[in-house]
């Protein structure tokens, strides 16, 4: 479903954030993209976006990334912003849902009938006519995915999906994502929530891949973890006597 | 409420009026652009010293706001700081133009005065009916409609992302001054020294969010064009409404109609 080929990335021509980056993820996986601060996460994920654009190649559902296939690679792959007050920038949570689906050719019909499942899925109808800003962040965040799920996208990436959430609202995102039969890419420092969500992590450092695996085994690896610039999830830590 | 704040909430309120429902919210926004501008070419075009005229121009922003239930106070409220900037363009003409005019008992009034009220009445009138068209009709809409004028997407495009840029402006603002006011007790506002650094960081960060927005709303399909905006297609009452009022201002334009009913009820 995915496939990056040598890919390198640079912002300032000289030194590459993302460096001779190959990996590949198939149909369905669920995958937790970690590492610290800088390590390239964001950068992957917008080079998977077509937001920008380095050296090597790029696939996604069989479309190789360029400026043709762009507008249908898109539409394809939908994306979960780390911040949902630059995600929902209607004035209601219908009209941010209906955003996608009419600008790729839907009726209104159709796409109110989108929006109307997608939000009976997630429990969320009575945020159909809520205005955005007078909406709590919790539901914000879940208003951003059911944004992103009313364009019926084949890949769903999100970019710490549960940072500034309660921990029920957290748990709701949690339970949420393992409902999602797409293709996942998630990057977090959250790893009890990889942990909980991904069946494989790959780790990041300085632009190139440490460790792609299981989440079990990587997230279990104290030192690998230790090593760079992470420490081991919460829930494995054992710290409660 | 802080100034911010509550410039916020201002914001998004004129977005929760144009999502009402009415006769007026519910015309094909082309519609009402159209006869927006029309109206304000009328306006504008009345000459300087033809009050009784122009005075008859109200009545197309009054009964709209009646239909539309948008109050007109809340227009006038909404655009309190720009309505003296208006009012105050024409303040010299009084003194530049002496011509009599008019005899009121012992006071005589001049062209200046009565072109200084006409010129008024322009400004308000036109305000009142640029206001009508953004309470009723979303940005969204707006832009849709430009570009079934023709207008270059790339201008729509500018207009509505300046619209979203403000919000997210404000909400820079709010949250630099905050983050100020909390290291700089018992201080109003921002220090002058500080001006240069805030204003930058303002411009970097609110780009930044900016940029983020526009990512957001090109992932999902966005080109130019306004596809979303939920415009029915231009039906009869529309065009209806564009022939009366276009005939109407016109008439106002054209004929003196206070001198016709003045004759009609006097003789």
């Amino acid at each position: 479903m995915i496939e990056f080929q040598n890919v390198s990335f640079s912002y300032d021509g000289t030194a590459p954030v993302v460096e001779n980056l190959s990996f590949s993820i198939s149909k369905g996986e669920s995958v937790g993209l970690i590492g610290a601060n800088g390590a390239g996460k964001s950068t992957i994920m917008k080079l998977l976006l077509g937001l920008l654009s380095g050296q090597g190649q790029i696939w996604v559902a069989g479309l190789e990334m360029n400026k043709q296939n762009l507008p249908k690679i898109r539409q394809t792959v939908g994306f979960v912003l780390q911040d949902s007050d630059n995600q929902m920038f209607m004035p209601t949570v219908y009209e941010d849902m209906i955003f996608g689906p009419r600008n790729y050719g839907l009726t209104k019909e159709q796409a109110e009938q989108r929006v109307d499942d997608v939000l009976n899925r997630l429990g969320l109808t009575e945020l159909k006519h809520r205005y955005n800003h007078k909406i709590s962040g919790g539901e914000k965040r879940m208003a951003a995915i059911a944004t992103i799920l009313a364009m019926e996208p084949e890949v769903i990436l999100m970019d710490e999906p549960s940072t500034a959430l309660d921990p029920v609202n957290r748990r709701t995102v949690i339970n949420t994502i393992n409902t999602l039969p797409q293709t996942k890419l998630i990057a977090s420092h959250d790893l009890d929530m990889i942990l909980d969500t991904c069946g494989r992590v790959i780790l990041l450092s300085h632009g190139k891949i440490v460790a792609d695996g299981s989440a079990e085994s990587i997230l279990r690896d104290r030192v690998l973890l230790e090593a760079n610039r992470m420490e081991l999830p919460f829930c494995l830590q054992g710290r409660h006597k | 409420m802080d100034k911010l704040s509550h410039a916020q909430s201002e914001l998004r309120e004129m977005d929760a009026l144009a999502a009402e429902c009415s006769p007026i919210h519910a015309l094909h926004p082309l519609c009402k652009l159209l006869v927006t501008v029309f109206y304000i070419a009328v306006t504008v075009s009345f000459p300087k010293y033809n009050f009784s005229g122009l005075v008859m121009m109200v009545l197309y922003p009054v009964i709209a706001f009646q239909v539309s239930g948008i109050p007109v106070g809340l227009c006038f409220y909404k655009l309190r700081l720009v309505l003296p900037l208006v009012c105050a363009v024409g303040l010299a003409n009084p003194f530049l133009d002496h011509t009599p005019l008019l005899q009121l008992g012992t006071i005589t009034v001049t062209g200046g005065v009565v072109s200084m009220v006409t010129l008024m009445l322009k400004g308000v009138f036109s305000l009142m009916a640029s206001f009508l068209l953004i309470a009723t009709t979303s940005i969204d809409a707006i832009c849709a409609a430009l570009r079934k004028l023709h207008v270059p997407g790339i201008l729509t495009t500018l207009l509505l992302l300046t619209y979203r840029y403000i919000g997210v402006m404000l909400e820079e603002v709010t949250v630099m001054t905050e983050a100020y006011s909390l290291r700089a007790p018992g201080q109003k506002g921002i220090h002058i020294s500080a001006w240069g650094s805030f204003l930058g960081q303002l411009l970097m960060r609110s780009m930044d969010r900016a940029e983020e927005l526009y990512s957001s709303m090109v992932l999902r399909g966005f080109n130019g064009n306004f596809f979303y905006a939920d415009i029915s297609p231009f039906c009869l009452n529309d065009l209806l409404y564009t022939a009366v009022c276009a005939a109407a201002f016109l008439c106002a334009r054209i004929f003196d109609i206070p001198g016709l009913l003045g004759s009609f009820f006097v003789g």
